[in-house]
């Protein structure tokens, strides 16, 4: 068995006890979802996979912005609640005079496009600040995004409540604005914006999900048979148990689809898929990719590493640190841009607060840690921590008889997979500090990293 | 001149103070605004007294080299479920004060032991950890509350299973007992004796464990792990030590804060109780790694002074809006930040 699960994963030995221990946090949402599934009454699955569909395209963009920062070292960046803040600023200037134009101008996706232009130079400026920040509170960067949000929220809601109104003139008639002039509404509506990414172009789910594994079907085969090596003669071919396993289950996965085309079932009722939102996160996992593969994206890695012999490779880490931040901080805001725009409104006070928990927490469900995060990870982790998040008042009716419980069970899931996935993070490191003696085994691992350094 | 004022504002410390400032700022403008000084200050006591014990819970974490006590919620749960667990049995007044204060040291005994040995698993990233266990134990503390079959009528909902999200001390006897002990009041100022010789007793016992064998060696662990750890000192049973010391005190920090505030909050209310009483160990001129009984007073006195007195001034000042809450907001974490910037780092990472 652990043979053969060796050859799979292609890891040259494979300890049944490790791999829990590294997957734990997925293991236990598997084990959750299913339980879910098998217990829900009430929960159709075109029901479930509307809603899970919906989370995924709100919140993909949100959790991908946390790549960046843990390549380069900064850890789980839970101030991309920052960020959102940054988006949600540009949202209200644009619905302000979206609404003042009675949807004349700045609507609908002229809006939208406003949002993320302006929203940009609102998040690089906060990024700078918040990545200047980070290299002051270097090895507690997590706790600091932490507070960071915290603080962040203080100046948000100071801007939201007092500036707007009382330095900054606006109509005071304005639907937006509270009644004595001063401060926006409890929640913001979207009004033409709502939807207008989404709605673009969409195609029904079930024929979607075939071209989709039609073309990762075909990658794989291009991949394994026709693509030559890449230039440093690196090879990107699956082992053949491997390549035969993923292609075995795109092909499943194409085949349950067509059947489910065929004989009409529920799953046609799914919403249908917005493919431009799809596409655009398709470009920034492209992105993503691309920028590691660049001179600052070696930087990252190597500030990730070992902050000081990247230093003495004559990087500029601390600038490297602050531009990680800023490309996170804007991803996260145009991310919230995207999630607003599906929402349809924007609850002005709380929307940003829940950002950096649930982001950070997906993505550690996806299996991602403190120093390593992929973006297949990113997409795992959406999709599993947002099935729970459907799945769990289902389960505190069934099995506690009580939707509430199940609602605090999620709270709980959040915090505890957070809490959890660090501990161990930290602990292992501990401990595998503690079996090196000092002097010892080191400089092997420097000169390793040295050398990926270099 | 520009140069020694420089030098007096280092050595007291920037948080102390722009916040002692600020407060001065705060009070002239109310007796301006004629607002009632007495009153105030009236208000500014009681709040210390409450506050008090959960922010000297920061001392021995932060002297043990923990680090500021983010995981208060802790020792708060344990506090509570001891509260709650006597209020079952429909103890009333003093007997159900003293009864909870005992089941509530029993009881975070245990979380602290746990807790401690949790911080010595994540050993330089203490403070990250501390912040998700506290929010952690409350959210299950959440479904506790739900979940256990409580059956005193007084607690529970009027329908279905559960507590209430607060719990009235009217009920049993035992609002504001502490509180409106001793209380004297001299030139329209309430003093409240009875709740300060409660505050100055515990200062004074976590004052008394620093000058023991133990607590100089918790003190040692703190300041220099590798030279205490050189000298035969067992560092990871010291910090045991300090932590459950820091979660017992914000047990009974979270009961004497219940009986002042008349109600006890259950659910999501502890959730983020640690922040404040950070801040306000810190606007005291502590750091992470350095903490006192005097940083303790002049903090709980400042941070608290400033939040009372902010809140009607503010109020008059800009009606209709809530700046005095958003002020604390920006001044709370303000004040961390700024304590995170101060750290030094253990490693690379």
């Amino acid at each position: 068995m652990n043979n053969w699960i060796a050859k799979v994963t292609g890891q040259p030995s494979f300890d049944l006890k490790t791999w829990i221990l590294d997957h734990i946090v997925t293991i236990l949402f598997w084990a959750f979802i299913i339980l879910g599934l098998l217990t829900a009454q009430n929960l159709t699955m075109d029901g479930f996979f509307t809603e899970l569909c919906n989370r995924f395209y709100r919140n993909i963009f949100l959790i991908l912005s946390l790549i960046i920062p843990v390549v380069a070292g900064l850890g789980l960046n839970f101030g991309i609640v920052v960020g959102a803040i940054a988006g949600q600023l540009a949202v209200i200037a644009v619905r302000y005079w979206g609404i003042a134009a009675n949807e004349q101008h700045f609507g609908g996706l002229t809006g939208f496009i406003m949002m993320i232009i302006i929203s940009l130079p609102i998040a690089v400026l906060i990024g700078w600040l918040t990545g200047t920040l980070y290299n002051k509170t270097k090895g507690q960067e997590m706790i600091a995004s932490l507070i960071v949000g915290y603080f962040g929220n203080g100046v948000y809601q100071f801007i939201v409540l007092f500036v707007i109104g009382a330095v900054i003139p606006v109509a005071m008639a304005h639907p937006m604005i509270l009644y004595d002039g001063v401060g926006i509404r409890m929640s913001v509506d979207m009004g033409s914006v709502t939807y207008s990414l989404d709605d673009l172009f969409e195609i029904p789910f079930v024929p979607f999900m075939i071209g989709a594994a039609a073309v990762i079907l075909l990658f794989l085969l291009w991949n394994q048979f026709i693509r030559k090596p890449k230039a440093d003669g690196r090879t990107t071919k699956l082992n053949v148990i491997a390549f035969t396993v993923y292609a075995l289950l795109s092909a499943a996965v194409m085949v349950y689809f067509i059947i489910q085309l065929v004989t009409g079932s529920v799953l046609n009722r799914v919403r249908d898929v917005p493919v431009i939102l799809i596409l655009v996160v398709v470009l920034l996992a492209v992105f993503i990719q691309w920028i590691m593969n660049t001179k600052l994206g070696q930087d990252f890695r190597s500030c990730g590493m070992n902050q000081a012999i990247a230093e003495a490779n004559g990087i500029n880490v601390n600038r490297t640190r602050v531009i990680a931040t800023i490309i996170s901080t804007v991803l996260a805001a145009w991310g919230m841009v995207i999630y607003l725009q599906n929402m349809g409104t924007l609850n002005t006070y709380t929307a940003h607060n829940n950002v950096g928990y649930f982001s950070v927490a997906a993505i550690l469900v996806g299996g991602a840690s403190v120093d390593k995060a992929t973006i297949g990870q990113s997409i795992t982790g959406c999709l599993l921590f947002h099935a729970m998040f459907i799945l769990s008042p289902e389960i505190g009716k069934a099995v506690f008889g009580q939707a509430a419980l199940g609602e605090y069970f999620r709270t709980f899931m959040v915090y505890g997979v957070i809490g959890l996935s660090l501990g161990l993070y930290v602990w292992r490191a501990n401990k595998r500090a503690q079996l090196k003696m000092p002097g010892e085994g080191e400089s092997e691992e420097l000169k390793d990293q040295r050398l990926i350094a270099g | 001149m520009t140069k020694s004022i420089g030098n007096a504002i280092n050595r007291i410390g920037i948080p102390t103070f722009a916040v002692g400032l600020l407060l001065l700022v705060l009070l002239i403008t109310a007796g301006v605004q004629g607002q009632s000084i007495p009153t105030l200050i009236t208000d500014i006591l009681n709040r210390v007294g409450m506050n008090g014990l959960l922010v000297l819970a920061m001392v021995p974490a932060i002297k043990s080299g923990t680090g500021p006590n983010f995981a208060l919620p802790v020792g708060i749960e344990g506090g509570l479920m001891a509260l709650m667990i006597c209020m079952q049995f429909d103890f009333s007044g003093w007997f159900l004060i003293f009864s909870s204060l005992a089941l509530c040291i029993v009881l975070c005994t245990i979380l602290g032991w746990l807790y401690g040995k949790l911080m010595n698993a994540v050993k330089g990233a203490e403070m990250t950890i501390a912040t998700y266990s506290g929010f952690s134990i409350v959210a299950f503390f959440n479904i506790f509350w739900l979940a256990i079959p409580f059956s005193n009528r007084k607690m529970g909902w009027m329908l279905g299973n559960g507590l209430r999200e607060t719990i009235q001390f009217k009920n049993f006897g035992a609002s504001r007992i502490i509180s409106d002990l001793l209380k004297v009041e001299i030139a329209g100022v309430g003093i409240p004796f009875g709740m300060m010789l409660v505050f100055a007793l515990f200062c004074f016992l976590v004052w008394f464990f620093f000058q023991s064998k133990t607590g100089m060696a918790i003190y040692a662990g703190g300041q220099n792990p590798r030279f205490a750890e050189a000298s035969g000192l067992n560092i990871d049973r010291n910090r045991v030590i300090a932590n459950i010391i820091s979660t017992i005190l914000a047990g009974i920090g979270i009961i004497i804060y219940s009986q002042g505030y008349g109600y006890a909050q259950l659910y999501n209310g502890p959730l983020n109780m640690a922040f404040p009483a950070v801040a306000a160990v810190l606007v005291g001129g502590a750091t992470a790694s350095k903490a006192s009984i005097p940083n303790v007073l002049i903090g709980v006195c400042l941070f608290q002074g400033l939040m009372t007195t902010a809140m009607p001034v503010m109020n008059q000042l800009f009606t209709g809006t809530d700046l005095s809450d958003i002020m604390r907001i920006i001044i709370q974490n303000g004040v961390i930040l700024y304590a995170l910037t101060k750290v030094k780092s253990g490693g690379d990472r």
